[in-house]
């Protein structure tokens, strides 16, 4: 019998209780159940335990729990049972009913209330009993789910009766299973025990699973239905890590999405390879967090808001920036794709060494709003807030420049622009400033895009490097001038990534990703959704 | 035989290189071994092992050269040429470490004892062979870069999406490469290196044949060079540049032409990369790094693509002002290699070579303008 499994249960309760109602017996009737324990011999002293444990009190679990740690004292004048504090030599007592300090007492005016391990059982026993009977379910429930934890066998009787007298039924289903996690550690016979093992086989969680895989070496039945069950529960968990993976897949695609969307618009509609682009991402998670400094030290009460102030301002920070680049280098070099690539490979360069001359080289905090804190589960996946926001956030952004392509003039412009220079200008339309328009906004969505990293990744310097080759592979992957091969490219290499991760590793699932493109680029050298037309044949 | 219709291939400008590169090859190490500390023709062997440095540098810069200034491929991946023809070098030189390394098991490198591993793998067998090393260094380079370019130009991958794919080739040898598992000495690379052919590595008079062989190495690659494009071969390449449709319609099978420069030129970086590791005395997986690639490409840029000189003055200059800034004034290190970049490509698209040529024929006849024919009508289609 070990106290870790009597201090489970012990916090377990406690944790229930602060929403729960208090059950409370009166003071003196209480004094005078605990005075009892310290009368007569173990035998009295299991019946005292019994009758405090029957007033169904809610102070009565601490006080048995300090019973059982030998902390409960009798004082010899009157024979009042306080709890004992060791203070030097001398013993500090509290009465354990009101709290009321009785003053120091020498070691020789008090004797300690003796226990042995049947008394421990008892104490056990008694406090299993009185939170599984709690009148709160949420303390049933969480002292079922102990009882489970630690497989205690001394519950056995008071889950029987606790389950007997059960109403709620998943408060009954926990404690259905904490009998058989109970049942399967005691010395039960075998077909109860098979029995217990497809009542936690029932469960299918990683907890019942680690129960469970400690019996498959177990000779006879019980070891076979144990191995059988660790197999049913493996493969169900399996299907949950797929879902998982999936859903990393999905966070993972998101943020390429975000990445590359804004270079699909640029590559597309100009055919110029932005390498400064990882660049525009870095401005605005750098963006992101001068904002946040900024109402973190003058107005910190909008600190939750601060994400949603700081979009607008990325966003026009690196459009600005963007369109700077386009007016200053870009222009000069239409029709000189791979002079482009230099030219705005020297831009990265100069900027990253901007941003680290004044924001330093080093890692630079972003806080994350409450809203997008802590997560949630779904099955067995863990769901984190932030990963949600960043693919609804995602899926925003890519449904509002789909929006602006299709419903705006600007958006007709650039379609036009895109399929045919030369036709477009000749109907009227000023090339060179759709030109600017669009690398602006590319620009800007690798902004916002840094709005959404900043909450993942850290905001340093170095920040669009990492995500520029991989935003290349999704643009061309899902084929230029087209943003729904974007998005089916961003997700699909995200997803596969996260799917090969658990086999290959992360660096060799990403390594067999890089060279399966390279190779899907000589099959489709223009991707998966490649542009028709004559346009496209420089 | 061959080596006269080699020294035939090379114009006036180019006998002149070779001259130099061979007198650099005789004179420096000369200055170094042969002239007292003190003397103003010094050479200490700090600058000799820097110079020899940039030399492999400038054979990297030449093979960049071959395929983007004659034959308008613009590779972000061949420092993964260099970086692989140099781990064949460290191969070899880690396997005469012997018993002198930490561990000293004779036959492991000391990073393989670390990870507890037995035996050597398959592929770091032979490597204790200086011939079989060589042979490697032209090697892997060469069918890794025969089999990426017989795929890519067959299926015609052209322009930025080529561009884009090397780019990925050398960022998946770069992760690659850092994983301890591949058995190449992880995050750390190859390092320690004892001797070279029997020779200490650290010995001046070493560092002098080193730096002898670099030199010479170079004018070899630059007289190869020389040959390809001033063969009909070269016309080809140069016609394929300016417009490769046009080329393929005339009847030239220009994937073949494009395979066969792009084979030779990922050979030359693997001896660049080979010559390099002995004398840095390290190899680690950010060669691999797609911004080391990208800075050979300014190399060239900055020179003059499209002229043989132009790569060797380039990277020699560039990598002069990177070791003096980084040593001055390492912030603005990165603000000058970024403009370079910008200034280059925006007003001197024929680099220091065009701009001399500029200087030269603008004295000669002032009214007449130089066409500035580095623009490239294949691109601007």
């Amino acid at each position: 019998m070990s106290f870790f499994r009597l201090f489970t249960i012990f916090f377990a309760l406690i944790a229930g209780f602060q929403p729960a109602l208090a059950s409370r017996v009166a003071d003196t009737d209480l004094s005078s159940r605990i005075a009892a324990l310290g009368v007569g011999g173990f035998d009295d002293l299991e019946k005292a335990i019994a009758n405090l444990a029957a007033s169904g009190d809610d102070r009565v679990p601490a006080i048995l729990d300090r019973l059982g740690n030998g902390e409960l004292t009798v004082r010899k004048a009157d024979g009042l049972v306080f709890f004992a504090d060791k203070v030097g030599t001398d013993f500090r007592l509290t009465d354990p009913v009101t709290g009321v300090d009785a003053g120091l007492a020498p070691k020789a005016t008090v004797e300690k209330v003796k226990v042995n391990n049947r008394i421990r059982r008892a104490i056990a026993s008694a406090v299993g009993a009185l939170t599984l009977m709690s009148p709160d379910p949420a303390v049933r429930r969480t002292a079922a789910e102990a009882v489970m934890k630690s497989a205690d066998v001394t519950a056995l009787p008071v889950l029987e009766r606790a389950i007997a007298a059960e109403t709620v039924a998943d408060v009954r289903a926990a404690m259905v299973a904490a009998r058989a996690t109970a049942l399967l550690a005691s010395d039960a016979p075998e077909a109860d025990k098979v029995t217990a093992i497809a009542a936690i086989a029932d469960i299918g969680s990683r907890d019942a699973l680690g129960f469970l895989s400690g019996y498959t070496s177990t000779d006879g039945a019980v070891g076979d239905a144990a191995r059988k069950a660790v197999a049913a529960i493996e493969s169900r968990l399996m299907l949950w890590d797929i879902g998982q993976n999936l859903w990393y897949g999905l966070s993972l695609g998101s943020v390429l999405l975000l990445a590359a969307i804004g270079l699909a618009i640029t590559f597309g509609v100009m055919g110029v390879i932005n390498m400064a682009h990882g660049e525009m991402v870095m401005l605005g998670a750098y963006a992101t967090f001068t904002v946040q400094e900024t109402i973190r030290t003058s107005w910190p009460q909008l600190f939750d808001y601060s994400l949603l102030i700081a979009l607008p301002v990325a966003f026009l920070t690196a459009a600005l920036a963007g369109i700077l680049i386009e007016r200053l280098v870009i222009r000069w070099l239409y029709g000189r794709p791979l002079e482009t690539l230099l030219a705005t490979w020297g831009v990265s360069l100069i900027l990253q060494q901007a941003v680290r001359s004044l924001y330093g080289a080093n890692n630079r905090e972003v806080g994350n709003p409450s809203w997008m804190s802590g997560s949630f589960a779904l099955g067995e996946i863990q769901i984190t807030w932030t990963r949600l926001w960043i693919i609804l956030f995602a899926l925003a952004v890519f449904l509002a420049l789909i929006a602006l392509l299709k419903r705006t003039r600007l958006g007709l412009e650039m379609r036009a622009v895109t399929q045919n220079r030369q036709m477009a200008a000749a109907v009227g339309i000023r090339t060179p400033l759709v030109d600017a328009l669009i690398f602006g906004l590319g620009s800007g969505v690798a902004g916002l895009a840094g709005v959404a990293l900043s909450q993942i990744d850290n905001v340093s310097p170095n920040l669009g490097r990492g995500y520029i080759i991989d935003s290349f592979m999704v643009v061309v992957f899902g084929g230029v001038g087209n943003l729904w091969g974007t998005l089916v490219g961003a997700l699909t290499l995200g997803v596969a990534n996260k799917m090969l991760e658990p086999y290959a590793g992360a660096v060799l699932g990403k390594i067999i990703l890089l060279l399966a493109i390279i190779l899907f680029i000589q099959k489709r050298p223009r991707g998966l959704f490649a542009l028709k037309g004559r346009a496209v044949e420089a | 035989m061959i080596i006269s219709f080699l020294i035939d291939s090379l114009d006036r400008r180019g006998r002149i290189v070779v001259g130099l590169l061979v007198a650099l090859a005789l004179l420096v190490p000369a200055g170094n071994l042969l002239v007292p500390d003190g003397n103003v023709l010094h050479v200490s062997t700090y600058q000799l092992t820097l110079c020899g440095k940039y030399l492999t540098y400038a054979l990297l810069a030449l093979s960049v050269d071959l395929v983007w200034g004659y034959c308008g491929i613009l590779s972000l991946g061949h420092g993964a040429f260099f970086a692989l023809g140099g781990y064949a070098m460290g191969m070899y030189l880690m396997r005469q470490i012997g018993t002198r390394g930490v561990y000293a098991d004779p036959v492991l490198p000391d990073f393989m004892v670390f990870l507890n591993w037995k035996e050597l793998p398959w592929f770091w067998q032979g490597f204790d062979m200086a011939w079989y090393a060589f042979l490697m260094v032209v090697l892997v380079p060469g069918v890794i870069a025969f089999l990426f370019g017989w795929l890519s130009f067959r299926s015609r991958v052209t322009g930025v999406y080529l561009s884009i794919i090397t780019q990925a080739l050398t960022y998946a040898l770069l992760l690659a490469f850092f994983r301890n598992d591949m058995g190449f000495g992880g995050n750390n690379g190859l390092t320690d290196f004892k001797d070279i052919l029997g020779f200490p590595i650290q010995a001046p008079g070493t560092r002098a044949v080193l730096f002898a062989a670099s030199a010479l190495m170079l004018a070899l690659g630059f007289v190869v060079a020389s040959a390809v494009v001033r063969s009909k071969l070269g016309k080809v390449l140069v016609a394929i540049r300016d417009a490769e449709s046009r080329t393929g319609f005339i009847g030239y099978r220009v994937e073949h032409y494009k395979l066969f420069v792009w084979t030779l030129s990922a050979v030359m970086a693997g001896i660049a990369g080979a010559l390099y590791v002995p004398q840095v005395g390290i190899i680690n997986p950010s060669e691999f790094d797609p911004a080391a690639s990208i800075e050979a490409v300014i190399w060239v840029a900055v020179g003059g693509r499209g002229t043989l000189i132009g790569p060797l003055i380039g990277a020699v200059a560039v990598n002069f002002g990177k070791t003096w800034f980084t040593g001055v004034l390492p912030e603005v290190w990165l603000y000058a290699l970024g403009t370079l970049f910008v200034v280059v490509t925006l007003f001197l698209p024929r680099g220091i070579v065009g701009l001399w040529g500029r200087v030269v024929t603008r004295r000669a006849a002032p009214a007449k303008e130089v066409d500035g024919s580095g623009r490239q009508a294949g691109e601007a289609a």
